[in-house]
């Protein structure tokens, strides 16, 4: 049977996170790193002890915010920033959710909107994230202030061969 | 004359306006003819690789594709964009069952035989700083920034290929060929957190006001970027208390090269910047 550890491996398809020797450069170059509840270096630590539903249900694979500094550094190229990904995917997969709900749901407004239009319409992304969280009302003096300086067009051009950007959708669902 | 296919990405169709006017003006009067990729589509950005690698490496694939079709290079002024085109022709060329996988996604061919480049490389390297020193007509003295480069620009450095990824000095040397002091800082590829300025804005906040903070001890009296996100999240995030100015690089080109626009674009800025320029007789 396929451990945690390797199923994390599999997927990121590259340098093996057990090469990892806690050096910890990647927590001290870590800019989120004072808002996560595991370092990134105990991530790799728990997913080596098997503690899967502690890693995919953390804040951490969700605070991450790509930066690349800790791959970047890593003397033994563990590519963390991959694995943050991967645990990401996973954790969705799982049925776990995510511990950041407003994060993943941003994301999903996101990518709702490049279906709908091919590109990113900011206003309909930014509707889209607020009905999905239910965070109606945060920044909505900056939205009047945005939309008084015509930064938010309701109406932007779309791509026009939608048919090609849905194939794109359709074919990589999971 | 240079030509380059040309991917302005969504942010500068909206909230990054300004950027795309001045990269526009500013290619234009540096004889850089720019060709917008026919029909392109989102790259995806940080909510693709984030949750479905695949999707994440088939849409700025899809762009890549129609941008063959051109047989020239891209040049991509927003870092996120820049990034993921780079992490997917990286890809593309490194896996061949991915790049058969991923071309039968969207049902065509990569061939993988133009660049994806940046504003600031292709200024610094095939306009050059003597020539951009030769066009400048307005000196930015006063001016103090820090650069900022971020992350995508930089990192991981060999898919992005770009530039020192500690010590990055491109955009330093350009501002100060444009009569600018560039401030030296450490934390010109600090993160600013840019992708969760929406989701997770008490935590941006906090990275965004260390940023301004460090500017200011470096005897910074603006911040220059290359980046619509970092732009974005540094212009509104950033606390009264601490908050400096922030520019477009290529505003401040825009601005040396006498060029018409400028005054136009800075009233589109959240800190809004004219009484620095002002108070400097920039403006």
């Amino acid at each position: 049977m396929k451990t945690f550890l390797d199923e994390v491996n599999e997927r990121i398809n590259g340098v093996p996170i057990q090469r990892c020797y806690h050096c910890r450069k990647c927590t001290a170059g870590c800019p989120l790193a004072f808002a996560m509840e595991y370092n990134p270096n105990q991530i790799i630590k728990m997913i080596q002890m098997g503690r899967r539903d502690e890693v995919l249900g953390s804040s951490t694979i969700w605070l991450c915010v790509s930066c690349e500094t800790c791959i970047t550094r890593c003397p033994n190229e563990v590519d963390i920033a991959r694995m943050m990904d991967v645990l990401r995917q996973m954790a969705i997969e799982s049925g776990l959710g995510a511990k950041e709900k407003n994060i993943l749901k941003f994301h999903e407004a996101f990518l709702s909107t490049i279906r709908l239009g091919g590109r990113i319409n900011e206003p309909i992304m930014m509707v889209q994230y607020k009905l999905k969280s239910g965070d109606l009302f945060s920044d909505m003096a900056m939205g009047i202030d945005m939309f008084m300086k015509g930064k938010l067009p309701l109406i932007s051009p779309r791509t026009q061969d939608m048919k090609a950007v849905r194939r794109i959708f359709e074919n990589t669902k999971q | 004359m240079l030509k380059v296919s040309y991917y302005p990405g969504c942010s500068l169709h909206g909230t990054a306006k300004e950027y795309d006017q001045s990269v526009r003006a500013v290619s234009q009067a540096l004889g850089i003819e720019l060709k917008e990729i026919d029909d392109w589509s989102c790259c995806g950005a940080t909510s693709a690789h984030s949750t479905n690698f695949k999707l994440s490496i088939a849409l700025p694939a899809r762009n890549l594709m129609a941008a063959e079709k051109d047989a020239m290079d891209v040049m991509i002024p927003c870092a996120a964009c820049f990034n993921r085109f780079k992490t997917a022709e990286h890809y593309l060329k490194k896996d061949k069952d991915l790049k058969a996988q991923i071309e039968g996604i969207i049902g065509g061919k990569y061939q993988g035989g133009i660049a994806v480049r940046n504003p600031i490389d292709i200024i610094y390297n095939d306009i050059g700083l003597d020539a951009l020193e030769g066009k400048v007509k307005v000196k930015l003295a006063g001016l103090k920034p820090v650069s900022y480069y971020g992350c995508l620009l930089l990192r991981p450095p060999e898919i992005c290929q770009f530039d020192d990824y500690e010590n990055p000095m491109m955009l330093d040397k350009i501002v100060e060929t444009l009569g600018a002091e560039s401030r030296p800082w450490s934390y010109k590829t600090d993160c600013c957190g840019g992708s969760l300025t929406i989701s997770k804005t008490d935590i941006v906040v906090k990275m965004v006001n260390k940023l301004m903070t460090m500017a200011r001890e470096a005897g910074a009296n603006c911040l220059v970027v290359a980046c619509p996100v970092c732009m974005a999240n540094l212009d509104m995030r950033a606390s009264e208390h601490v908050r400096l100015p922030v520019f477009y690089f290529t505003e401040l080109l825009a601005l040396a090269l006498g060029l018409k626009g400028p005054s136009g674009w800075f009233k589109l800025h959240h800190i809004d910047p004219r009484p620095l320029l002002t108070g400097l007789g920039l403006q």
